[in-house]
């Protein structure tokens, strides 16, 4: 049977213009690709697509579609107008774990193309908002099929809905001067200790891990990840004080005034009478910016480590949240230290899980019910800190019945830590 | 054939390693310093001096599985056979050698991808699904992104605003593209129409009452069958009820209208990260091309161009010049609906005297 062919005049207006076409794209698989399966359905999708455009509606709908052992990782789509475009009636999404920070070889890109060649449309991205590939369009049968095929070879689904969701780490040590971590080791520490909650959603909502290498925060992580693990250092920054000079005679003193000295939001920053580069280094906050300014001349610490934030989010329910500290210096070097990250990972979520309304982020909880109460619900040692907030309580509405003990414990802290 | 369906193998997220050019698997963790040689260039050198040359290129992101064995084709050719992909969905190609720079490049641009997107360029847009596939979509992205990286092709290639501009687009106010410098995002005006027929079948009513923002969703009773209505008044037409309850359609080829906000930055440089803060609205939804939100769009990076210091991302450049000269430059109305009434919002009030004249 001859492929039936839509109308596009839409559709074809996005396939002018310099910048690589989607449209074009997907015009070849109906027009060129070998396989009919594949003409049939791409073309029924730009009918689809064509009739959203001239009607300003989207037109497909969820519905529950998964792999046997599993309960996510498929983005399920039905068609509403099945009858007028049959063949993309069923077009679902398989979410697939890409690896940490995001490295193909040539080889294995061209496998997952040909599996999902075979069983799907021959779309796809890399990545989707979460950090997952997104293989898109197939039915139901044929979603089983992709997945136990690339499952064979290494690849594993990601999440979708209440669960833990796919991790994401900026390329971090692998190309990067200002990795203070091994982003890719703790990506995938994290995320695979909680395979089952990625696979089988049972959580109030959403949980998503995001690990960048530096406060430069590649991965969004503190704006949008319900724990994001961020790389700092805690020692003095490096200084190449030949490289500062070099600088000064390629830029000017002037550039280097206006461009590092006087951006620094702390003020940490000093250009001295014979071209060199004293660093406040007690009272800099790293938030990368001379670092990037300079990259020959300016360097992280050896002491090495992360920050860990909690609850970042953006609108839906109460509004944005950005993930605050909970712990402002972690080292990770031993496998006892990322050990505790996960098991600080575990503790969260398990709280979270007891604590958190339906469809409530962690953020949001902790919205609810107060930091404080937050860090003494989590069974994990998190004690509070004034680097975890912008300024002390502002409110004289409390109750402090046990100050004097929590002075004590201050104290004490301070003690334990200049013994150690 | 066995009937026995086959257990998966949970084998999560792979290692990276395995994938990984080896230049740069050598070097893991043992990099000195970056240049930027030209736009969508940056030259990565180790301690123990090996270098690494990085391509970065921009394409359409929905792939056709042609366009990916393109892409592979110019890795195996010219680039190792490593890729690898950035958050902005960019692909870029990592060579050791700084004499296969030019020649990858004119592979890239003969196969029709643009060279781009590295420091302070307009880096590509990131975005969601939109009506080609996502389930609750106001607008498209692809058809979005396409139409406005045409018009911003030159910002992607030039590598000359004061510094990066991540732009992001989102079909609705859950707002997956994220944060961006600039954010072009749907913003419903008129609430939900309801079905309420399919209510009682399709959605859990208490579910969606709870979903509601503003507690404008009670349970009803119509023509006999339990439904939910909207207070019309409270409503602030937001369409978090939609995704739970399909029969809630907040989606209007009229009164769906794009929103722009900008002064999102992830980053922690300089000054604390920042939320993106509302500028523009009552943009019509107008595909193919949306020239309405792309000419906005143009005006706030002309006046960022002109404007900001070298370093100074959106935020920077706004939090310098202040709101009231943001508008004036930009040629953008302010109005109520600018200042904010949700929760912290007294917050966002100036309480002080420091006003620009």
């Amino acid at each position: 049977m001859a492929k039936k062919i839509y109308e596009t005049p839409m559709l074809d207006v996005l396939e002018e213009g310099p910048w690589p076409s989607f449209i074009s794209g997907i015009k070849k698989l109906r027009d060129e690709h070998p396989d009919e399966r594949i003409q049939n359905v791409t073309s029924s999708l730009l009918g689809q697509l064509e009739h959203s455009y001239e009607t300003r509606k989207g037109y497909w709908k969820g519905g529950t579609v998964s792999v046997f052992g599993y309960g996510g990782g498929i983005i399920p789509r039905f068609s509403e107008v099945a009858s007028a475009f049959p063949e993309s009636k069923e077009f679902h999404t398989i979410r697939v774990q890409p690896p940490a920070g995001n490295h193909y070889t040539t080889a294995m890109l061209r496998q997952l193309g040909d599996s999902w060649e075979k069983w799907g449309s021959g779309l796809q991205t890399f990545h989707g908002q979460t950090g997952n590939i997104m293989f898109i369009g197939t039915d139901t049968e044929n979603t089983q099929h992709f997945f136990d095929e690339i499952n064979e070879y290494g690849w594993d689904l990601g999440g979708a809905g209440p669960c833990v969701r796919t991790a994401m780490s900026c390329v971090g040590a692998s190309r990067c001067e200002m990795s203070n971590c091994n982003e890719h080791g703790i990506h995938r520490h994290l995320v695979n200790n909680f395979t089952d909650d990625v696979h089988r959603p049972a959580l109030p909502y959403k949980f998503k891990f995001k690990v960048s290498g530096c406060p430069n925060d590649c991965q969004n992580a503190i704006e949008r990840a319900d724990m994001a693990v961020i790389g700092t250092w805690r020692d003095e920054m490096k200084v190449d004080q030949e490289a500062i000079k070099a600088y000064m005679g390629t830029k000017g003193r002037q550039y280097i005034n206006d461009n590092v000295i006087t951006r620094c939001p702390t003020n940490a920053l000093t250009l001295n009478d014979d071209d060199t580069l004293t660093v406040d280094n007690h009272n800099c906050v790293r938030c990368m910016h001379c670092l990037n300014v300079l990259p020959k001349a300016l360097h992280p610490g050896d002491d090495k480590g992360v920050t860990i934030l909690i609850g970042g989010k953006r609108t839906l329910k109460i509004g944005d949240m950005m993930g605050t500290v909970v712990i402002p210096f972690k080292k990770l070097e031993t496998e006892e230290d990322y050990e505790s990250l996960v098991e600080l990972a575990e503790e969260i979520i398990d709280f979270w899980a007891e604590n958190g309304l339906e469809h409530e982020r962690c953020g949001e909880m902790i919205e609810r019910i107060g930091l404080v109460n937050f860090l003494e619900g989590v069974d994990f040692d998190l004690e509070v800190d004034p680097n975890m907030v912008s300024n002390p309580r502002q409110s004289s509405y409390i109750r402090m019945d046990g100050w004097d003990d929590e002075a004590v414990k201050w104290f004490e802290r301070k003690q334990e830590a200049a013994n150690a | 054939m066995s009937d026995k369906p086959r257990s998966p193998i949970e084998s999560g997220c792979p290692d990276a390693f395995q994938y990984m050019h080896p230049v740069m698997r050598k070097n893991y963790g043992a990099w000195k310093y970056h240049e930027h040689p030209k736009p969508g260039v940056l030259r990565h050198v180790a301690y123990s001096g090996d270098e690494i040359w990085t391509v970065r290129v921009g394409t359409q992101r929905i792939l056709d599985i042609f366009s990916l064995r393109k892409i592979c084709d110019i890795g195996d050719e010219f680039a190792d056979g490593y890729i690898h992909f950035t958050i902005r969905s960019n692909v870029e190609y990592m060579v050791s050698d700084a004499s296969k720079v030019e020649p990858l490049i004119k592979a890239i641009t003969d196969a029709g991808f643009i060279v781009g997107g590295t420091q302070n360029s307009v880096a590509m847009m990131s975005h969601t699904q939109g009506w080609l596939h996502c389930d609750i979509p106001g607008t498209d992205a692809s058809g979005v992104v396409k139409s406005m990286m045409d018009e911003l092709i030159d910002e992607f290639r030039n590598a000359d605003m004061p510094n990066r501009v991540h732009i992001t687009t989102s079909c609705c106010q859950i707002n997956c593209g994220g944060q961006g410098d600039i954010a072009i995002n749907i913003q419903h005006t008129k609430p939900p129409k309801i079905n309420h027929d399919l209510v009682s079948n399709v959605c859990e009513r208490p579910t969606v009452v709870a979903r509601c923002p503003v507690a404008a969703i009670r349970p009803a009773m119509v023509n006999g069958k339990p439904t939910l209505e909207v207070d019309e008044k409270k409503c602030i037409c937001c369409g978090a009820c939609f995704p739970p309850c399909p029969p809630m359609q907040i989606n209007d080829a009229e009164h769906s209208k794009l929103a722009v906000w900008v002064g999102g930055n992830h980053s922690n440089a300089r000054s604390k990260p920042t939320f993106q803060k509302l500028v523009a609205a009552g943009i019509p939804n107008n595909p193919p091309r949306w020239p309405e939100a792309t000419a906005i769009v143009k005006q706030i990076l002309k006046a960022y161009k002109a404007d900001a210091k070298d370093w100074e991302r959106m935020n920077d450049w706004i939090e310098r010049i202040g709101w009231p000269r943001f508008f004036e430059k930009t040629g953008l109305p302010f109005t109520k609906y600018h200042i904010d009434n949700w929760r912290g919002a007294r917050n966002s009030l100036n309480a002080s005297t420091h006003i620009r004249f």
